[in-house]
């Protein structure tokens, strides 16, 4: 998928412009957080098990290694063939090539926002391979030519109006504006897609390493046939998401349905585990999975490591205020809102995704939702130092803040200096009690007035206080 | 006034804010400090929290600053500041050292002894000392109470200004929408991305506005200059105010971006 991460400014501005976005915005503002609070309101040992989410996790990372190649041994028992790919470019040859063994011209899609972050789709039509996205909003976005801008709900920037008319361009149907007749007229069109489906791809929410299982968790039902009806189904998922036993991933289902959706379980929870077996109703003939790292192992063990605890559940995003005002697509790539501001820098490179981490109030509302407790605007930071390790921050930026620092480590400057600015501002203010436009600090002055100095600084009055008390 | 040497000898981290702008918040600080029955002082060398440089991941600055601060507040009881953030920062202080620089003990000790001062006030000092002198209070408006997010977050800072507030006579506290949702300052953000922080504050405004309160108030003056300062900019009536103004009875300032009256005299 294409780069345009250092776009961020420019993406945000539009977005703020665009008000059909900025409704569908509203809409999931009121949506998902109001339905996580209610789920987490009825579950008093939320909290707690958070905790465990955590530490579990934390556990895993340790041992990523062990449970791996666990996992991997399993499936191989079960009849199925586990692939490790490196890179993104390593793992769209892999799952071409298994297309290809089965002479595949069509491939059904379950949502994987690990096959965006390869950008897999690009890469099997241009060579010869037909995907055909089945989740409800990865279809509509791939008749749009379009990208997910959530990692649940990717279709989340669009209106009815918008999924109306895409239907109308493709499925060259009568103009419906019917949520139900939509609804419908997808079902049909996607069934005869299901039916010649020669491979079918999922991605995975966990990977299950005592059973050698993948598991997709969805509300809509269409994993469903995609991983059981074509004779081959290809799991692409990433080396973080395995869990030790089917219990473990009990525990991170829990955490994941309330806080992504508020549910208490979401609708359909799909094991995998291996091709279909003597006696089997149905299933997959070949049955492969493709375990993702692409940066992920470099995390491990660097002051990124927390990030890998991720369950991919969009709560950060969801109660994200800057998430909230620019929507998903300005981050410019696959992984947006926090999470992403993390993420993205790790696989694109802190070059091309510095704008991200340093779009951040550091409000820690993510931090404070986040099932599994990751510190995102700590992770932020983290990457603000490398920046400015490498001396990536604009000029500007950078001036200023040795300025200010050379000030601020010097006391006996620092207080004339902060003196004569307050004077300078409360000057300038006049009898106004507040500044509309202030040189060089336009981006303040832009939208709001600066409310002026008092006059004196504090550390001048409290002085001058204190003589005038001794001479008393 | 009470016997003001007998109690803790507190530092007053007096924040680079309160400093240039708004010195009736320190001030404010020093006398609620003194009402408790603290001996509040104001040591020489400090300067800024450090946050500025933390945040734009200026480690090198970070623990310059840190160490500064350090040993400008060593041997008082307590330090205090009026604002969620800086002392938020202050608690940061271990993650800046390495366990074993000299440093990283006393940071994990100042950070133990360090509070935003509503917290300080009834966490610390309890409602028992304060109440008489609060109700003896008048301010006589509907106010509303912006979370800070620092103050909220990082140091539960929720009830606390709220049950200091409802002690004083003629306060109507009514809760705006989304109070604990961040106004769009944080620190250079809203410099680096105004855009999207006129967004937030814009939001921040009309939740205020909806309230129909006369004052905003909260307990970090970045937030309040953000929030004031855009009020301000579309007109509306609604003045902001730091919390220890009202429970220190110093209302007679003007509030944060109104006309000045003559304030100069008065400091
Ligand atoms: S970072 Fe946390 S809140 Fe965000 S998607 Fe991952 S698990 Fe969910």
């Amino acid at each position: 998928m294409q780069i345009n991460t250092p776009f961020f400014k420019q993406r945000a501005h539009d977005a703020l412009a665009d008000a059909n976005l900025q409704k569908a915005l509203g809409n999931l503002k009121a949506g998902f957080p109001e339905k996580r609070a209610i789920a987490v309101s009825r579950m008093p040992e939320f909290e707690q098990l958070r905790d465990q989410g955590r530490d579990l996790k934390n556990h895993i990372l340790e041992h990523l290694d062990l449970y791996l190649e666990e996992f991997e041994r399993k499936v191989i028992e079960n009849g199925g063939h586990v692939h490790w790919a490196r890179t993104a470019d390593d793992a769209n040859r892999i799952i071409l090539d298994i297309c290809q063994q089965v002479d595949a011209k069509t491939v059904t899609k379950g949502k994987s926002m690990v096959t965006e972050e390869i950008g897999l789709n690009d890469f099997l039509e241009a060579n010869g391979v037909q995907p055909v996205e089945t989740d409800l909003g990865e279809y509509i976005l791939q008749l749009r030519h379009d990208h997910p801008s959530h990692i649940i709900a990717p279709a989340i920037h669009l209106n009815l109006e918008d999924v109306s008319e895409a239907f109308h361009a493709n499925h060259h149907r009568p103009k419906s504006s019917d949520p139900a007749v939509l609804m419908q007229e997808a079902r049909e069109v996607l069934r005869e897609k299901f039916v010649a489906a020669d491979v079918g791809i999922t991605g995975a929410n966990f990977c299950v390493a005592e059973t050698g299982s993948t598991i997709i968790v969805t509300n809509e039902g269409n994993g469903d046939l995609t991983q059981t009806l074509p004779k081959t189904h290809v799991v692409v998922t990433s080396i973080e998401k395995v869990v030790p036993t089917l219990e473990d991933m009990t525990l991170f289902l829990r955490l994941l349905a309330r806080s992504a959706t508020g549910q208490e379980f979401s609708v359909y929870n799909t094991l995998s585990s291996g091709p279909r077996r003597e006696g089997d109703q149905d299933g997959p003939e070949n049955f492969h999975v493709v375990l993702v790292d692409n940066g992920r192992s470099e995390m491990v063990g660097s002051e990124f490591q927390d990030m890998l605890r991720c369950i991919r559940c969009s709560a950060c995003m969801n109660h994200c205020p800057v998430y909230g005002a620019v929507g998903g697509h300005s981050y410019g790539w696959v992984y947006p809102g926090p999470m992403g501001s993390v993420l993205t820098p790790q696989m694109i490179g802190i070059e091309k995704g510095g704008m991200l981490p340093n779009a951040s109030t550091f409000c820690g509302k993510c931090e404070s939702v986040c099932p599994v407790r990751i510190p995102l605007p700590k992770l932020m930071r983290h990457w603000r130092e490398d920046e400015f390790e490498k001396h990536l921050q604009p000029k500007a930026a950078r001036y200023g803040l040795a300025g200010w620092a050379f000030l601020a480590k010097r006391p006996a400057l620092y207080k004339p200096y902060t003196r004569m600015a307050s004077w300078m501002m409360k000057a300038w203010a006049g009898k106004n009690g507040r500044i509309r436009t202030l040189p060089l600090a336009g981006g303040w002055t832009d939208w709001r007035d600066m409310p002026a100095p008092q006059g004196k600084t504090f550390m001048q009055a409290w002085k001058e206080q204190q003589k005038a008390g001794g001479q008393q | 006034m009470p016997n003001i040497s007998s109690g803790p000898r507190v530092g007053l981290f007096v924040t680079c804010l309160a400093d240039m702008f708004r010195p009736s918040v320190a001030f404010s600080t020093v006398k609620l400090l003194e009402q408790a029955g603290c001996k509040a002082e104001v040591p020489e060398r400090q300067t800024c929290c450090g946050q500025p440089a933390f945040n734009s991941g200026d480690r090198k600055t970070t623990a310059d600053i840190a160490r500064q601060t350090i040993d400008a507040f060593d041997g008082y009881e307590y330090v205090v500041g009026p604002s969620g953030s800086c002392i938020g920062m202050l608690h940061y202080y271990p993650e800046v050292f390495a366990p074993s620089d000299s440093y990283y003990q006393r940071a994990l000790e100042l950070k133990n002894r360090s509070f935003e001062i509503t917290s300080f006030l009834f966490d610390v000092i309890g409602m028992d000392s304060l109440q008489e002198q609060l109700r003896q209070l008048q301010f006589n408006h509907k106010v509303t109470y912006h979370d800070s997010c620092s103050g909220l977050r990082q140091l539960g800072i929720k009830q606390q200004p709220r049950q200091l507030l409802q002690q004083v006579q003629g306060v109507e506290l009514e809760e705006m929408e989304e109070a604990e949702t961040c106004c769009g300052f944080g620190g250079t953000f809203c410099v680096k991305y105004p855009e999207i922080s006129n967004r937030m504050v814009s939001n921040k405004s009309e939740f205020i506005s909806n309230t129909g309160a006369h004052t905003v108030l909260g307990g970090d003056l970045g937030c309040l200059l953000n929030m004031a300062g855009k009020l301000k900019r579309e007109g509306k009536q609604v003045e902001a105010r730091h919390i220890v103004e009202v429970l220190a009875g110093m209302t007679d300032t003007p509030a944060i971006g109104e006309a000045d009256y003559g304030l100069a005299q008065q400091l």
